[in-house]
């Protein structure tokens, strides 16, 4: 019921962006349709007269099919780049079988006898195809199409990850933020719209064998027509941005930040966290939302635009520990306060460098940071029977590195065993995991907990004015009060949204803080 | 003879093989216009495919069809069939047209005016009893098999080709209902005047229908002729083995008053030496009708159309006659020949007014099957001329005849 009263103010205050989406959605799935009949339709036909090619093509477009969606776009990025190219080509790949197929079991569905009598009679090849297969192999050829459009409105939602928008963005940013009703908002026109699509074909398909020649004509002419709707003029500004879902929905993200800074003539599209650093990079797009320490921004040669309004709230990395860790092991305590307050932006953004850019190992990383600030001592021999300490990280490398380095501490000078339970997903995973005892620790930031697992009244994070101090503060009583939980001090970097753009193009524009930006954008 | 050569059709020594089997093997023939062929055999025989070789709906390996003299080869297949009905067992009526659309596909391809389609359309409707105010509109699966393949007929016929081609036409009707429509195939003004090639490898249908029969086994011809040949003059043992089930039925079928009764009265004492007496009476049969005319017999007399009266010679094409001579009607106005004919008509008193019902009308070309079926589910009081012990006698000597003569 909350749910859905969460709905409706989501559509309400979204309609326009849904509205958009909508129309967007619809001309990905006809645009690729169109395409999908353009090419299956002939090739059908063609199969139906070497049938000898038949079992290879129906072959190759079957294991296609069978490609993952997200894998099929990855593979896409590096030939189209990102944008509605690869979201309606993969469309169209997913789309050719079922037309294809349909097309040759229409025309193989045709009485022998049928085609030959017509061919004894004088018909040309042509004459057959067009005045007694093709009309016979209607009906089945048009479930083809409707089982490829339905097909293609569910995943259609996928473009939203290379910035082709549609329906997924909502379903994506929900997904994100852990917000069931923004994911329904997304979901459930995509279900209303492949139902409709399937409706309508399915229509289609009932009429006669006569009606249904017009119509599948007429509908030839529709496809481009809907097609075209994702062409629609859109809002145009001197630079791209190129968001990912999570940020464009959440609070303190885009909305905070067009807010404070007024932010209006920046355009932008949604796509895959995991697509926008390269889309930075190879200048798809011009501002992207990214977190201060990633290793990309080295890597890519990016530039963070300094927040000087203090849009984004802290985000200040700490372990949240269970209290009866602690209570057994005493020990801990100091060797886990080893690593407080010594690690900064850089020296974080360095590792993560290291990691997501140079791959190294997440253990040799951290082994090789101890060794440089003197804290390294080689692993006690394994104690039979010693309890066990599970450490746990989210599923990006930066968690990876800070789990393997307290894992190093502890075994360097506890006698005490460590599994380490790495890669547990999302936020909402390891919170629970933590909660329920599965794990012992593991790293989270300040705001995060804040505002995703605590979610306390706007009142209450205004108040807190975006001081770092403050929200530890916060987040520390209420972890307490509420779930038992123990925030440790912080390790002294703040891995905050920011926004970021090429250094190069930044240094041009002569952008360095997010108000210059805007006042370029207003120019 | 009939005059071979411009044949509508000529066939030279076509093959056709799938992969290393022979379907067709060097078969030959040459067809006049009017002229109607059964190719007739065996399941798998080739029959089929040799008649798809001749719309080029299959290509042969070898040999050539030349069809109104000009090489098939040298034309486009559609514009080749489109001169040629065709008409298939499984009738192939196109689902989603109605029965008149059907019936103008070629007419339309040709170019016809909708106003002659219609009419044309109307009018072959009408012939095959199926009124077109209620069948037109329909569509094919409102309709019964047979009226699928009267549709089927009217289809190939619409444009008024000078060929047809049928294959197993009546095949999936049920007996009945094949032999309503063979009837009616066979009384069809429009086929009267038209060639044709049918094949069936249902011999009752083949006698029925042919003007010369081509059989055939695994791709070769085993014998090309009237039915009367291949019935009385075998080939060889296929042949003979072909028809051994059916013999008698297709020997009373094939055999006419005309024949059987020829000997009891011309008794001439030479007639197994030479046999003078067929080759010197038959004449008189025929009025003096010159073999070479091969106008169609008038199937609508609803006599049967073979009438055999030559000498058995494989070289001889079958040879029709208008006249079936009505023995009451042609009587009174026919001179010296008449008299011969009552004479062989045992019990017929030429003197003797008709009185009552009209006993059946017996003529030289009703065949004994016919004289039978009359002289049996008739009146018993009605006066026929001659009883059916008389009849079966006459039949028995007449066969014997045959035999001998083939014999020698």
């Amino acid at each position: 019921m909350e749910t859905l009263t969460a709905l409706f103010t989501f559509w309400r205050e979204q309609a326009g962006k849904l509205g958009e989406q909508t129309l967007q959605h619809i001309g990905l799935t006809a645009g690729s349709l169109l395409l999908g009949v353009l090419l299956g339709v002939p090739l059908g036909l063609w199969l139906s007269r070497r049938p000898r090619w038949a079992p290879a093509v129906l072959g190759v477009a079957g294991v296609l099919q069978t490609v993952p969606s997200i894998a099929l776009l990855g593979f896409l990025i590096p030939l189209l780049g990102i944008g509605p190219a690869p979201a309606i080509f993969a469309l169209f790949l997913y789309s050719l079988l079922p037309i294809i197929r349909n097309t040759l079991a229409g025309i193989r569905g045709v009485p022998p006898a049928v085609a030959e009598a017509a061919r004894g009679l004088g018909l040309t090849d042509g004459q057959v195809l067009r005045h007694v297969e093709l009309p016979l192999a209607l009906p089945v050829l048009m479930a083809g199409i409707r089982t490829a459009a339905v097909i293609n409105v569910g995943v259609a939602t996928l473009a939203a990850y290379v910035a082709a928008g549609g329906l997924g963005e909502f379903i994506f940013g929900g997904i994100a933020l852990n917000n069931p009703a923004m994911i329904l908002a997304g979901a459930l026109p995509a279900a209303g719209l492949a139902l409709a699509f399937d409706a309508l074909l399915g229509g289609v398909q009932r009429l006669s064998s006569r009606r249904l020649g017009q119509v599948g004509a007429g509908l030839l002419v529709a496809l481009p027509l809907l097609g075209a709707l994702y062409l629609l003029p859109r809002a145009t500004g001197k630079l791209l941005a190129g968001f990912s879902p999570e940020f464009v929905g959440r609070a303190d993200g885009l909305p905070s930040l067009r807010k404070t800074y007024g932010l209006t003539r920046l355009p932008s599209v949604v796509l895959a966290p995991a697509l926008v650093y390269e889309a930075a990079r190879n200048a798809h797009v011009d501002v992207i939302d990214g977190y201060s320490t990633d290793g990309r921004i080295r890597a890519y040669h990016l530039r963070v635009l300094r927040d000087d309004r203090h849009t984004f709230p802290p985000y200040y990395a700490a372990p949240v520990v269970r209290p009866a860790l602690l209570r057994a092991h005493p020990e801990l305590t100091p060797v886990l306060a080893q690593l407080e307050g010594q690690i900064s932006d850089s020296v974080m953004t360095n590792l993560n460098y290291r990691a997501d850019y140079l791959h190294q190992d997440p253990k040799a990383i951290a082994e090789a940071f101890l060794r440089r600030r003197g804290l390294w001592h080689d692993a006690r021999p394994a104690v039979a029977g010693a309890p066990v300490v599970r450490l746990g990280s989210k599923i990006f490398a930066e968690q990876y590195i800070l789990a393997e380095l307290y894992a190093a501490l502890i075994r360097g000078n506890t006698d005490l065993a460590v599994q380490t339970k790495t890669g547990l997903g999302g936020t909402t995973i390891c919170f629970e995991a933590l909660r329920s005892g599965a794990i012992d620790m593991y790293p989270e930031y300040t705001g995060t907990g804040l505002l995703v697992l605590l979610q306390p009244r706007p009142a209450v994070v205004d108040s807190l004015g975006g001081q770092p101090a403050a929200v530890l503060r916060y987040v520390r009583q209420e972890f307490r009060r509420r779930y038992q939980l123990e925030w440790l001090a912080p390790l002294g970097f703040n891995n905050t949204y920011a926004l970021l753009m090429r250094e190069q193009q930044a240094r041009q524009l002569g952008v360095a803080s997010v108000s210059e930006l805007g006042a370029f954008l207003r120019e | 003879m009939p005059d071979l050569s411009a044949p509508v059709i000529r066939v030279s020594g076509l093959t056709k093989h799938f992969g290393a089997h022979a379907v067709v093997r060097d078969v030959s023939f040459a067809l006049a216009a009017g002229e109607t062929l059964v190719l007739l055999g065996p399941s798998g025989c080739g029959k089929t495919t040799l008649l798809k070789m001749l719309n080029r709906l299959i290509e042969p390996d070898g040999g050539t069809v030349e069809i109104n003299g000009r090489n098939v080869r040298a034309q486009r297949p559609e514009e080749l069939r489109r001169g040629m009905g065709y008409v298939i067992q499984q009738v192939g009526l196109l689902p989603h047209y109605t029965v008149a659309e059907n019936i103008a596909v070629v007419p339309r391809l040709l170019g016809h005016a909708p106003a002659a389609i219609a009419a044309r359309t109307t009018a072959l409707l009408t012939r095959l009893h199926l009124p077109p105010a209620r069948y037109a509109g329909q569509f094919p699966h409102q309709l019964s098999g047979g009226q699928q393949q009267r549709v089927g007929l009217a289809r190939a016929l619409a444009a008024d080709p000078p060929i047809v081609l049928l294959d197993e036409p009546f095949g999936a009707l049920d007996p009945i209902t094949r032999a309503s429509i063979r009837r009616e195939f066979r009384e069809l003004e429009e086929l009267r005047r038209k060639t044709v090639v049918l094949v069936t490898h249902d011999v009752t249908e083949a006698f029925e229908l042919a003007d010369r029969i081509l059989l055939l086994d695994a791709g070769q011809v085993q014998q090309l002729g009237t039915p009367r040949e291949l019935l009385f003059r075998p080939a060889n043992d296929f042949v003979r083995r072909f028809f051994a089930a059916e013999r008698l039925a297709l020997q009373l079928r094939i055999l006419t008053l005309g024949d059987v009764f020829i000997e009891t009265t011309a008794a001439t004492p030479d007639v197994d030496s030479d046999r003078p007496g067929i080759d010197s009476e038959k004449p008189t049969i025929n009025s003096g009708k010159p073999g070479i005319d091969r106008d169609k017999p008038d199937i609508g007399s609803d006599k049967p159309d073979i009438e055999n009266n030559k000498p058995y010679d494989n070289n001889v094409m079958p040879s029709f006659k208008h006249d079936m001579l009505d023995i009451k009607n042609t009587m009174p106005g026919i001179g010296s020949t008449t008299p011969a004919i009552i004479n062989w008509m045992p019990g017929i008193d030429t003197d003797e007014p008709d009185t009552g019902a009209p006993p059946p009308s017996f003529t030289a070309a009703t065949t004994v099957n016919e004289a039978l079926e009359a002289l049996t589910s008739g009146p018993a009081d009605q006066a026929a001329p001659f009883t059916v012990a008389q009849l079966m006698a006459a039949f028995g000597a007449a066969l014997q005849r045959e035999e001998d003569a083939w014999k020698r």
